[in-house]
């Protein structure tokens, strides 16, 4: 097992407990925007999808590339404009508050 | 240049973990969602450097960038809020296939024998990034009802579903033992679009919200296989934050409608459906009362206390304002008026937090389940809005009721309730609702918002 593997495994693990306790203490009102907002994050997927079509050289990883871009970035800007909105419809609410 | 990119890429997973964590408290929500868009850019900034642009590349990749801009903006912007759950699904599926095409892009480049580490992460993000594209695809449809929203099941069906996932994993380990020729890695994405589209079908629709949110976490996790291919410490990091928390909220919201991940996930729900069905065919025969809006007016004008209780009927009329009206002209009459919101009531939950709160419904009337359930027994109406599966007393009362189990709302011990309904169709979940037959029970039929309105000039005339 290489180094960088072994890293990459470290990131990894501790990435799940991170993630677990994170967000352990959601109240039920903000369980769809939280989901919409981890689906813009998983958005990141871009980078790969940029790593893999800036360096395309063949017809087939053009193909790739261009149909993961487009999908990768439709990903992240959908996904943080909708979380945007949803969670702009609970700004309302602060006034009526006081 | 590298150590710069590495601290760049820590630097946005900082954010994303910060993020997440404002995200899941009301008053930060809204800036959580900007920091970890912040972590975005800083992770896709620092990538600049790593990239080496053939001339096709270039060209693609900024057509590419401008098309998924444009698609992601429209698309967001566009919808109406009560088409936002589809929408999360249709962008969760995207991202669940650009990591499917990403894998098998790498995986090209390593010719015909790639290395063990490069394959198995690969071939996992293919299989899962596949599985969760078409399954959102069919989520997508379910909400957009493009298709029906009620499961679709056939015998032997979980049968026909474990076959299919046990052949993708023979294949997986063949592919990975042989380590073979790029069409293996196509027959793979296609086995696991297929198991996507059978895996969601026995769903029904108002379990759409549990299953998206299952889907987001496996995107998460191909993206993070992705990341392993790839050598890439950002996709790894947010990719597992997202497979992390994305699986402990769907827990929690399967929690929230007081039923257990497997229940909803593996085909309960169509097969007690049955066996209820032919229960409620008995009584359809039964009538039901129903008024005019002036009666309910009336009604309305003269109590104490009333209680709207929301549902989707009230997101798809778009009546939250002829709700908030309503409260008012009862208000100035001295009318105590809540709101009660069950977690799970519309489509989504918080679904009707957002639609009300977008009314200017003060916060405070918006009381949750628990916290109002007591209530109804003092309360003279029970407005019900459109809602249905939420305050059906069959989850308290028949144990082979699909619903059974479920937390509801006590609407039924109100001394009146009014309900607001476009039709005497069943809910999503697909079963009848004894309340609607029940003594105290009036029916007010009509779209929602047209119905609200009719009760504001019915209240203003009493």
């Amino acid at each position: 097992m290489t180094n960088e593997l072994l890293n990459e495994l470290t990131f990894f693990v501790l990435a799940i407990f991170v993630g677990f306790e994170v967000i352990s203490k959601v109240p039920t009102i903000l369980h769809t925007p939280l989901m919409s907002g981890t689906n813009a994050i998983h958005g990141i997927i871009l980078v790969g999808a940029i790593l893999i079509a800036a360096g395309a050289d063949s017809p087939v990883t053009v193909v790739l590339g261009l149909v993961a871009v487009i999908l990768a970035t439709t990903n992240v800007v959908g996904g943080f404009v909708v979380t945007d909105r949803m969670l702009e419809m609970f700004k309302g609410r602060q006034p009526a508050k006081k | 240049m590298t150590v710069v990119i590495a601290l760049a890429y820590l630097l946005a997973a900082a954010l994303f973990i910060l993020g997440l964590k404002q995200l899941s408290s009301p008053k930060g929500a809204r800036n959580g969602n900007f920091t970890a868009a912040a972590g975005m850019v800083i992770a896709l900034g620092a990538t600049v450097p790593l990239l080496h642009f053939t001339q096709a590349g270039l060209e693609i990749t900024a057509v590419g960038l401008v098309i998924g801009t444009l698609i992601g903006t429209v698309g967001a912007r566009m919808v109406r809020m009560t088409a936002i759950p589809q929408m999360v699904a249709l962008f969760n599926g995207v991202g669940g296939g650009a990591a499917a095409l990403v894998a098998v892009a790498e995986l090209l480049k390593f010719g015909v024998h790639p290395p063990f580490a490069e394959v198995f992460p690969s071939v996992f993000s293919i299989v899962i990034g596949s599985v969760s594209f078409a399954g959102s695809m069919v989520a997508f449809a379910k909400l957009q009802e493009l298709m029906t929203g009620t499961p679709i099941t056939y015998p032997g069906q979980q049968i026909v579903n474990l076959l299919l996932a046990a052949t993708i994993v023979g294949f997986a380990v063949a592919v990975l033992a042989v380590a073979s020729i790029p069409f293996s890695f196509i027959a793979l994405m296609v086995l696991a679009l297929v198991l996507g589209v059978a895996f969601v079908l026995p769903i029904g629709g108002a379990d759409m919200p549990v299953v998206i949110s299952l889907l987001n976490a496996c995107t998460g996790l191909a993206v993070a296989a992705s990341g392993f291919t790839l050598n890439n410490f950002a996709l790894i990091v947010a990719g597992t934050l997202v497979g992390a928390s994305g699986s402990l909220l769907t827990k929690l919201m399967s929690d929230a409608m007081g039923r257990s991940l497997g229940n909803v996930l593996f085909g309960a729900f169509g097969q007690v459906r049955a066996g209820v069905t032919a229960v409620g065919s008995g009584g359809q025969a039964r009538s039901v009362r129903s008024a005019s809006a002036e009666d309910l007016g009336t009604l309305l004008a003269y109590s104490q206390r009333v209680i709207i209780v929301p549902g989707y009927g009230l997101a798809v009329a778009q009546a939250q304002h002829a709700a908030r009206e309503l409260a008012d002209v009862l208000e100035k009459r001295g009318v105590e008026v809540e709101y009660a919101i069950h977690p799970v009531a519309g489509r989504m939950p918080g679904h009707m937090n957002v639609l009300l709160a977008e009314a200017n419904v003060p916060y405070e009337q918006l009381k949750e389940m628990d916290q109002v359930n007591d209530d109804f027994k003092n309360a003279d109406v029970a407005l019900i809005v459109g809602a249905n599966d939420v305050v059906n007393p069959a989850a308290r009362t028949t144990p082979g009721s699909p619903i059974y189990g479920m937390p509801i709302l006590n609407a039924d011990q109100a001394k009146n309730v009014i309900f607001m309904k476009r039709s005497m169709r069943p809910g999503f979940a697909g079963i009848e609702n004894e309340l609607m037959y029940g003594p105290n029970t009036v029916m007010f039929f009509g779209d929602a918002k047209d119905s609200l309105t009719k009760l504001v000039s019915a209240v203003k005339a009493a």
